[in-house]
């Protein structure tokens, strides 16, 4: 365990609520607008942390754990990620099933806290959200288990220290697939166009946003910063491997991964800026896709 | 060289997982128009640039014929019939992109058993070929349209072109040439066929066919 | 030893007693619990201390019955099996007393009793027995009981249509498994499981073959898992909680022992067993998904689980059958450790399914809702019970597929087709089948406790009676503690890996201690997730002191009259993923049209009928039926017939003997 490594929980922590910012300035940018401050997500999350709470007369403790439950289990999953070269807090065989597991739970709680209030949109939503997560768990999981084969160690951080700029030379195939799996996960898991709009307050179309309707004040400020990390931690696997800068100078290779997430954020809103969400019906067939390319990848790595 | 080769043949392989899971025909004639290309390429990474004059004419001619002049006598028979879209193949799209990774991992295991007689160029090459075999036989057996069959025999030939390149310089370019005209002749045929069937028909469901029996 | 003879010995004669005293109901249940308490914790002592040092201990006398010895032992691997038996027969007996309060006046209880604690001391003495003659009758007396214990309720027609289900599909497991010990004993001279003879790899294949049907049966591999949808709602809930806790597992007990007996495996053994893994695990989290009926959701998640167990062990044959010790302790960790978990966790579930159909008089998902309001203990256990089955941190069914992914991982994914086989498997199966089971229990916990009552059932729910509650809160203790110290479970489990594995004990121990450091690190993970959780609930409580919260109705989306009937049901719910994988469940639907204008009623009902009960079984036993049936003539009830017959077959015998 190296201390410092800690940097890793303090970042993600601090700069996580940036990149719904980054996102959405693109967003405007691409649609002629001014768009609302970089650090919007920042004001929303105080406001709601300043606000009182209304809960719905219907509910149980369910509902209050679900928030705190999906809220401590990201953060408590950000100290397995590796981050711009400094190792994980936590790094351990098997550690990315953990983390895997981890955002289960987290999904666990939020579906049963969507259910607590017995409203029928927000069962719509969690009925969405458990099927797609089902299909997006074995590309995320057989994607890893392909990077873990090609470099040869079974934890995240000496996995994706393992490659660098020399793999992309002779393995690009396998790791350009690992990445755009990796991609359209993250885009299921964070709820980002094609796959849902994180944007439209029309309950019938939505996944995340309607299984949180009912949540207020610190509740749904628990929830808000939620997503951002869960979507910090996704990137930042992904950014592992895209970016593979090992200097050896800290603040290099910190800042190459800075810069890896920012492109990150504004490809997500170019990609919410010129695509439409997909019908719900053709979700699976991106995930099963997915999953194709994740196999494919495993399918190079360890012939 | 060898990453290039793999490169191709991801491509090959996601190309066909494409045709399966896609319901539009123009997209699908693209998609095998873009594999034909890969696999006119082909031959030129595998034997070294283009240098050589007869590989780097035989490439043209590949290219020529299945990137283009096949793309195109089928887009034409598709505005001809105006058929945009395949409709509800016997197996569904979604089930067919669960089918695919897993013949592509059959296939793995039919390649790692095969007695080859010569040391092949890549390992990939013999899996992906009897994919792209397999994803041929599949479109034909599991689509209605006459055009996705005429898709799915084109990929069928594809499946065999690679599996040919595997045996590398050995393979005697007629032969190679003389299955290309006969796809030739085929898709020219199919086309004036499916032109015909249409006219009289007023659709292309080959399962509809049998009303002619009578 | 004696100790564990001497608690056999009591629950067996508590049985009796009950029996005896059966007609006042009150005295026999509390003389049978009392018996199985006693003699649990009895058996218990010498279990946990020969599952602590490895040591073995046994006990044989000879016996007058042919080929017969009164033969037992034990040893690490059966005392791993008997904690679990021991530890849920109480809980259940004393859930069972409170239980069957409403059946006093109308049943007779002392059969049922007896029948309960026979369950509880066979299915010890089937881990126990050493000899096949004494294993078959334990076996036997196991499934008979079961039987009765099935048909509690046999007024009902569909409760004596399961049974009989069950009893044909125990017997012909009991077939197979007659045909495997006459095979064994003529290849090694002796019924005696200590005597291992040199076994041809021929034999040793159909003796594998026979024992995967024979044993399979029991636990419930698909396809031959058919009876268990059946059996287990037609059961008491506290039956069903053993049942399903564990006489399934004597089915994995008897393929361990087996493997055990047949010394090295074979490379093809292994991938037979991942493929029945793979297919249980999925297909029953599948069809459980599909159900409307609680318990037989529960039948299915074992199912599931029983898959889980089996690509444990196909692991761990994998590693050994090719020389990867790593995959094989691993694999045979994972997979016996999750045998004790499941116990625990689908235990725990089936007594919460019991105390809702005790409160609410129905196990129909859709009829129920909003019962964590009137039955908050239950509700948490349940709750407990949810996670820990869906393979979710910090609890014990997270420990266990942890173990089986790490197997695979470490050492698992090696050169060739066959190592994406074996990932796609192993990796891919169970994400999917975590994913698919997070879906089917938040469906479960979600419709049944949460919301707002869907029926006059859900609203007039009450808590159930403290002997029901405590056994729940103790299995879910349980699960919690389990998880939490997975670490020290792994240390101590070194003897029985040893013995599973027949590998060199070094070699498991280096694997054990090195498995219960990650394992560590998981523990300090989930302590810090723990933390965060009591720290953000703190925060919260802090920030909220002095501001206004509300209480207000669900935001509706402006409709004026939103009623019960109006939330999302369990079958909406699993609806997206049924249709996804509909080739596989070929769900029927039955909408009732609309036609008028002004629809007087409608309707819409889905039904999952078991894919291999409708196309695999009923097509053979109809087939059977009707070539049996045209030997009908020999059957007309005339007594001097059938005498007739036995004697030209006695007459028939005497003459091809002697001739």
């Amino acid at each position: 365990m190296n201390l410092i490594s800690i940097t890793n929980s303090v970042l993600a922590v601090l700069l996580a609520p940036l990149m719904f910012g980054i996102i959405n300035r693109t967003k405007a940018i691409f649609a002629g607008r001014t768009g609302q401050p970089l650090l919007q997500t920042y004001y929303d999350i105080s406001k709601l942390f300043k606000k009182g709470a209304v809960y719905s007369s219907t509910t149980t403790w369910v509902f209050l754990a679900g928030p705190l439950v999906g809220f401590a289990a990201v953060i408590a999953a950000t100290v397995f990620i590796p981050f711009g070269g400094l190792p994980a807090l936590f790094a351990f065989k098997g550690d990315f099933v953990v983390l895997a597991y981890f955002l289960g739970l987290a999904r666990f709680m939020t579906v049963l806290s969507a259910l607590d209030t017995g409203s029928s949109f927000e069962g719509m939503g969690a009925s969405r959200e458990v099927t797609f997560s089902a299909l997006a768990e074995p590309a995320f999981l057989i994607g890893l288990a392909a990077v873990a084969k090609y470099t040869g160690h079974i934890s995240l951080s000496p996995m994706l220290t393992g490659i660098d700029s020399v793999s992309w030379g002779h393995a690009a195939p396998a790791l350009a697939l690992i990445s755009l799996a990796f991609f359209v996960v993250l885009l299921s898991e964070n709820c980002r166009i094609p796959v849902d709009d994180p944007n439209t307050h029309l309950e019938l179309t939505m996944i995340h946003e309607v299984m949180v309707l009912d949540h207020s004040g610190p509740d749904f400020a628990f929830i808000l910063y939620g997503a951002t990390l869960k979507l910090w931690l996704l990137g930042s696997i992904l950014i592992g491997i895209i970016v593979p800068v090992h200097s050896g100078i800290l603040l290099l290779d910190i800042v190459s991964s800075l810069l890896g997430m920012l492109a990150l954020a504004v490809v997500i809103g170019i990609i919410e800026s010129i695509m439409a969400r997909l019908r719900l019906l053709h979700v699976p067939q991106l995930l099963l896709g997915a999953t194709a390319l994740s196999i494919l990848a495993l399918v190079l790595v360890s012939r | 060289m060898n990453n290039s080769i793999d490169t191709i043949m991801i491509l090959l392989v996601l190309m066909n997982l494409m045709l399966l899971g896609l319901s539009s025909l123009g997209t699908c004639i693209r998609v095998v128009a873009a594999q034909g290309i890969a696999l006119g390429i082909l031959p030129l990474v595998m034997h070294g640039g283009i240098s050589d004059i007869r590989l780097t004419l035989f490439s043209a001619a590949i290219i020529g014929l299945k990137g283009i002049v096949f793309p195109w006598l089928l887009s034409r028979a598709m505005r001809d019939v105006s058929a945009q879209r395949e409709v509800e193949p016997f197996i569904g799209y979604g089930k067919s992109v669960i089918i695919g990774p897993l013949a592509l991992v059959v296939c793995m295991w039919l390649g790692s058993r095969l007695p080859l007689p010569l040391d092949i160029v890549s390992p990939m090459l013999v899996p992906v070929a009897f994919f792209t075999i397999m994803s041929g036989l599949f479109l034909i057996i599991s689509r209605k349209k006459a055009l996705s069959q005429v898709l799915g025999y084109i990929v069928l030939e594809n499946g065999i072109f690679t599996f040919g390149m595997t045996l590398a310089e050995k393979q005697p370019l007629l032969v190679e040439l003389g299955i290309l005209l006969d796809v030739f002749v085929a898709v020219f045929v199919m086309g004036i066929v499916i032109f015909h069937i249409n006219r009289e028909l007023d659709h292309i469901d080959t399962d509809r066919l049998s009303s002619l029996r009578s | 030893m004696s100790l564990l003879i001497l608690g056999l010995c009591v629950i067996a004669c508590s049985g009796f007693v009950a029996l005896l005293w059966g007609n006042k109901p009150k005295l026999s249940s509390s003389l049978a619990c009392a018996g199985v308490v006693a003699g649990a914790v009895l058996g218990l002592i010498p279990a946990i201390t020969v599952l602590l040092n490895g040591a073995k201990e046994s006990l044989r006398y000879d016996w007058s019955i042919p080929l017969g010895s009164f033969f037992i032992e034990l040893d690490p691997v059966s005392a791993l099996f008997l904690i679990p038996i021991f530890v849920l027969s109480a809980l259940a007996a004393i859930y069972g007393t409170q239980y069957l309060r409403p059946y006093h006046q109308q049943k007779f209880l002392g059969a049922h009793w007896f029948f309960y604690n026979m369950l509880a001391a066979s299915m010890a003495m089937v881990v126990l027995a050493r000899n096949a003659v004494l294993f078959l009758i334990a076996w036997e007396v196991m499934s008979l009981a079961s039987f009765f214990l099935v048909t509690f309720e046999h007024e009902e027609k569909q409760n004596r249509e399961a049974g009989w289900t069950y009893l044909v599909a125990m017997h012909i497991g009991t077939a197979f498994l007659l045909a495997f010990f006459i095979l064994l004993g003529s290849s090694t001279g002796s019924l005696d499981f200590d005597v291992i003879g040199n076994i041809a790899p021929s034999t040793a294949n159909i003796l594998f073959l026979l024992a995967v049907i024979g044993f399979g049966t029991k636990a419930g591999f698909m396809p031959m898992h058919v009876w268990l949808p059946e059996a287990h709602p037609a059961a008491p809930s506290h039956v069903s909680a053993v049942m399903s806790g564990v006489m399934i597992k004597t089915g994995i007990y008897g393929l361990v022992r087996t493997l055990i007996l047949l010394g090295q495996p074979q490379e093809w053994w292994a991938w037979l067993l991942i493929a029945i893994g793979v297919s249980s695990g999925v297909l029953g989290v599948l069809f459980a998904l599909a159900q409307h009926d609680l318990k037989r959701l529960l039948a299915y998640h074992s199912v599931e689980n029983i898959g889980i167990i089996t690509l444990g062990l196909g692991l761990g044959l994998l590693g050994l059958s090719t020389g990867l010790p790593a995959l094989a302790v691993l694999g045979f960790a994972g997979g016996l450790f999750h045998v004790v978990n499941h116990a625990f966790f689908k235990g725990l579930l089936f007594l919460g399914a019991g105390s809702i159909a005790h409160a609410t008089g129905t196990r129909e998902i859709d009829s129920l809702g909003g019962l964590l309001k009137r039955m908050p203990w239950t509700g948490l256990t349940f709750l407990i019970g949810a996670v820990a089955i869906s393979g979710l941190p910090p609890l014990n069914g997270f420990a266990s597929e942890f173990l089986i992914y790490l197997g695979v991982f470490k050492n698992g994914i090696t050169n060739g087709a066959q190592a994406v086989v074996l990932a796609l498997c192993i990796i891919g199966g169970l994400a999917l089948i975590g994913g698919l089971a997070c879906a089917c229990f938040t469906k479960a916990f979600g419709i049944i406790f949460l919301g707002e009552p869907r029926t006059e059932h859900a609203r007039r729910a009450h808590e159930v009676a403290f002997a029901m509650r405590l056994p729940m809160l103790i299995l879910a203790i349980c699960c919690i503690l389990i998880g939490l110290l997975s670490p020290y479970v792994i240390r101590y489990a070194a003897p029985v890996l040893t013995q599973a594995t027949s590998l060199d004990s070094q070699v498991v121990a280096e694997e054990v201690a090195d498995t219960s450091t990650v394992m560590w690190w998981f523990v300090a993970a989930a302590g810090l997730l723990i933390g965060l959780v009591v720290f953000l609930a703190v925060m919260r409580k802090w920030m909220l002191r002095g501001r206004t919260v509300r209480s207000a109705g669900t935001w509706d989306c402006g409709y004026a009259a939103p009623s019960p009937r109006m939330q999302y049901t369990a079958s909406s719910f699993a609806q997206p993923l049924i249709y996804l994988f509909k080739p596989f469940l070929m769900t029927r639907s039955k909408p009732v049209s609309t036609k008028e204008y002004f629809p007087a009623e409608s309707g819409f009902a889905t039904e999952t009928a078991d894919v291999s009960l409708r196309y695999l079984f009923e097509p053979v036993f109809n087939w059977i039926n009707k070539t049996l049936s045209r030997l009908h003539w020999l059957q007309h009830g005339r007594l001097q017939l059938y005498v007739l017959y036995i004697a030209l077959t006695l007459l028939i015998l005497l003459v091809w003997k002697m001739r």
